[in-house]
């Protein structure tokens, strides 16, 4: 992942070979577009890291710099101004994908912070009985079996209305408890932005519980919500 | 483009369409390789030589041996016999064999040349279109396509953004559009967001097999399975009845779109009329099952762009088979249209609008117009990008319906101590485990240096590029060595053999800009001057002035004398003096045929001919239809 460099290295520039701030997507002697500069997603934006983001700044912002360095404005450039605008349109578009999402923009910082977090999106895991939440044991075990159930009947062409209302009101119950984390999560954003050291650590590790509660929740509503749909 | 605004350059015929179908001419008798005819001109072969004859070959690009096959059941034409696993499969057209890529370049070369014809100059760079839904290896077999045609393909645009950038051109407008493309062969739905002249997809979805050709198959099943029903004829044994019969299931399909009711009459090998009545609540009832296969992804479209049907602003429709009625009535169901008092975007030709569109992507990429200047697409790739993991499943690392380009950063290490080399196999899908996905490629990271297990770390970085095509690059961080890469792409041509189907295609005499164009210009000369030939014998002739008698044949005389030359433009300025001296003999001509059309014709088939002939290459092009 991009690590936080210290930015006072001045970098020469491949076309003018001037010394410049590492930070910056173009020279600020020739013009010329950069290799993705270090520095986290924020950096891209000029942002400091925060949890609370002013989303329409965000995406007025991700619009102007996309205008700049979007590979269709280098369509006749030379091979290297291709090569680095490529790069740094990825880049920004990674960046503005993991910082509009609430959910993606909390793990981003966490990792940037040291914290361990899964990964997101992998395909391990999905079920894995340890994650359970504690307080949801007995409940989590039930909706599997009636999820297990629910498939059974599907397989051999059933319908089982009985069952389908049961798993109707589950999801509506799961679907409250993810709501409920994602109001905690905000309540941390604001701890954190505005919190020293000692409070920031404090939150991170809530924030790191609350995200692996969230994930679980999510994938069981994602499993029933299939199966309804289905 | 012309000043500001898009417009569609027409071939050779008059026709603003280039029809997929490709056909191989017969072999020479003097020998040699046989030539190529694509397009319109390539239709009548379909029921002459059908085994010579191959259409929708967009639905073969990039796809494997089993996916072509199952694909082929409701095709006439065939795989050829010895395909090797691992292999691009080849197409039997007549005596030679194609790959999908090689067919689609050759309908690219003869757009190409329209192109050219048009501007009187080499074109040899291009903006293609492809579904939103390819995946990677289709994307990367038409810019294989582009590059044997002799383009240099500057962009892939997803068709559904195309379409929209053409209808967004002349709105400065802010909101959400939906874009519901059904064409032949593929079904795309996009939705974009739209504000300050950048283009936004939020989320694409489609069906890279649903479309128009699905509606006719289904159609031929039960007419060829009711003729065998009913004249005890089985159609399969007649490729050339088989594609008469396709004739007039189109011709069914088009009609019902603006009457009530249609029939079938078609002359059976054994000299019965298979005649049939097909009224439009009928055919709605039979192509019910394919037009609710578009439901499911315009709903998951919308899940994905977390919107509802109510915050989609406008619909755009594209495709031919968006002309049928019940698709516009699925739509409107699908969006709430109606409810809300709004009607879907039909005002541009759904057949042209995504060749209009890519004009305006050509304009933003050439910088060449100030209209487009302020406009950006932002478009998305279809599918997830994930990498097997232990035990088959797929670790996604990068989400379907991300902005491209795109990139993701994984590291890998080995599992055993002085193991050089680690193989990564990559996906392309939303399904769990890496079988039910798409195999994109497998690459192999070879020249670690040998360390104890789990002691290397090779970072490897995805990077889908703005034409929604992969490229990996690796690192190994301990040694700061570039890991080196052998990809095998798991279907696809390799570069070597790219190159060599360039030479192979490339017929030398046309490789030569003004000799083609010469080429070109004596056809033309010829096609006009036979047509003046035969021009005497019919009765229009007699009515012509004697003056204008001699204006013909002095312009004949002239263009006799130039065709022989090396200029083509004198040639070309002879040619159209010619077709204006025929101008008014050509008008008593066409008053003729309408005459002798109404006699003996309906109204409607009248009206075709005149259709058609008044799009003919030269007003002395009706002396043609007999």
């Amino acid at each position: 992942m991009f690590k936080v460099l210290d930015s006072a290295v001045p970098i020469a520039c491949w076309s003018c070979s001037i010394g410049h701030n590492d930070s910056t997507l173009f020279c600020p002697h020739c013009s010329k577009i950069q290799p993705p500069p270090g520095g986290d997603y924020f950096s891209v934006f000029s942002l400091e890291p925060k949890l609370n983001l002013d989303l329409p700044a965000l995406e007025r912002e991700f619009h102007r710099l996309s205008r700049r360095l979007h590979p269709d404005r280098f369509a006749r450039a030379e091979d290297i101004e291709k090569q680095w605008s490529l790069a740094d349109t990825a880049l920004l578009n990674d960046a503005y994908r993991t910082l509009k999402d609430p959910l993606r923009r909390t793990e981003y910082l966490l990792k940037l912070e040291g914290a361990e977090i899964g990964e997101e999106f992998s395909g391990m895991g999905r079920k894995d009985p340890s994650r359970v939440p504690a307080d949801l044991l007995e409940e989590v075990f039930d909706l599997n079996l009636q999820l297990e159930e629910m498939r059974m009947a599907r397989n051999m062409g059933q319908s089982d209305p009985v069952l389908e209302a049961s798993l109707t009101g589950a999801k509506k119950k799961f679907d409250g408890l993810v709501e409920a984390v994602d109001r905690d999560l905000r309540i941390e954003w604001k701890l954190w932005d505005e919190g020293d050291e000692v409070a920031r650590a404090a939150s991170e590790k809530r924030m790191v519980a609350m995200i692996d509660r969230r994930r679980y929740l999510s994938n069981l509503v994602r499993d029933v919500t299939e199966i309804l749909g289905a | 483009m012309e000043g500001d605004a898009p417009v569609v350059i027409p071939g050779v015929d008059g026709s603003n369409l280039v029809p997929s179908v490709v056909a191989l001419d017969p072999i020479p008798p003097e020998g040699g390789r046989p030539t190529v005819t694509v397009g319109n001109s390539a239709r009548k072969a379909l029921i002459e030589t059908p085994e010579r004859v191959i259409y929708s070959v967009k639905r073969l690009m990039g796809r494997g041996l089993e996916e072509i096959q199952s694909e082929l059941k409701l095709f006439p034409f065939h795989l050829a016999g010895d395909v090797e696993a691992g292999e691009v499969p080849r197409i039997q057209l007549g005596e030679l064999r194609f790959t999908a890529p090689e067919i689609s370049a050759y309908v690219l070369r003869q757009l190409k040349r329209n192109a050219e014809r048009f501007f009187g100059a080499p074109v040899t760079q291009a903006v293609i279109t492809v579904p939103a839904y390819f995946n990677d290896a289709q994307r990367q077999a038409t810019k294989d396509a582009g590059r044997m045609a002799g383009l240099d393909v500057l962009r892939l645009v997803n068709e559904p953004t195309a379409a929209a950038l053409a209808y967004g051109l002349d709105r400065a407008k802010v909101g959400t559009i939906a874009v519901y493309d059904l064409g032949g062969g593929t079904f795309d739905i996009s939705i974009l967001k739209l504000r300050d002249g950048i283009f936004e997809v939020q989320s694409t979805n489609g069906d890279t097999h649903l479309g128009g050709d699905d509606i006719d198959n289904l159609l031929m099943a039960i007419a060829l399975d009711e003729i065998h029903a009913e004249h005890g004829v089985d159609m399969r044994a007649h490729p050339s009845a088989v594609q008469a019969v396709r004739k007039a299931v189109i011709e069914v399909k088009i009609k019902l779109s603006t009457e009530a009711i249609a029939h079938f009459d078609i002359e059976l090998p054994n000299g019965d009329r298979y005649q049939r009545e097909i009224p439009r609540e009928v055919f709605e009832q039979l192509i019910e099952p394919v037009l609710n296969r578009t439901a499911g992804p315009c709903k998951q479209a919308m899940t994905d762009a977390g919107i509802t049907p109510e915050e989609i602003d406008e619909v755009v429709l594209v495709g031919g088979s968006t002309r049928i009625p019940a698709v516009r009535q699925l739509v409107d169901d699908l969006f709430h249209l109606a409810a809300r008092g709004k009607k879907p975007h039909i005002e541009l030709n759904p057949d042209e609008v995504v060749a209009l569109g890519a004009a305006v992507q050509a304009a933003i990429l050439a910088g060449s117009s100030k209209s487009t200047d302020e406009l950006l697409l932002l478009d998305v790739t279809p599918l997830s990008l994930g990498i097997e993991a232990l035990g088959g499943t797929v670790a996604r690392i990068i989400q379907r319906n991300s902005t491209i380009p795109a990139s993701a950063t994984e590291f890998f290490t080995t599992g055993v101590d002085g193991q050089t080399n680690v193989a990564i196999h990559v996906v392309q899908g939303e399904r769990e485990l890496a079988t039910d996905c798409r195999s994109l490629a497998r690459f192999d990271l070879k020249g670690i240096p040998p360390m104890s297990a789990g002691l290397p770390r090779i970072e490897v970085r995805f990077l889908i590029d703005a034409d929604g095509i992969l490229h990996v690059t690796a690192l190994e961080q301990r040694s700061g060595k570039a890991a080196q890469i052998e990809v095998k792409p798991t279907y696809g041509l390799t570069d070597e053999q790219v190159e060599s189907m360039i030479l192979e295609s490339f017929d030398h005499a046309e490789d030569d800009f003004a000799k083609r164009l010469l080429i070109e210009a004596r056809n033309e000369a010829e096609t006009i001057l036979t047509a003046v030939e035969r021009a005497p014998q019919s009765p229009a002739w007699a009515q012509l002035t004697g003056e204008e008698q001699a204006a013909i044949a002095a312009a004949r005389d002239h263009l006799n004398a130039v065709k022989l030359g090396e200029d083509s433009s004198l040639i070309r300025t002879a040619t159209l003096a010619l077709d204006q001296a025929t101008r008014r003999f050509a008008e008593l001509m066409m008053e003729a045929a309408v005459s002798t059309a109404l006699r003996g014709k309906t109204m409607d088939s009248a009206n075709e001919e005149l259709g058609e002939a008044v799009t003919a290459p030269h007003a002395m092009a009706p002396a043609e239809f007999k």
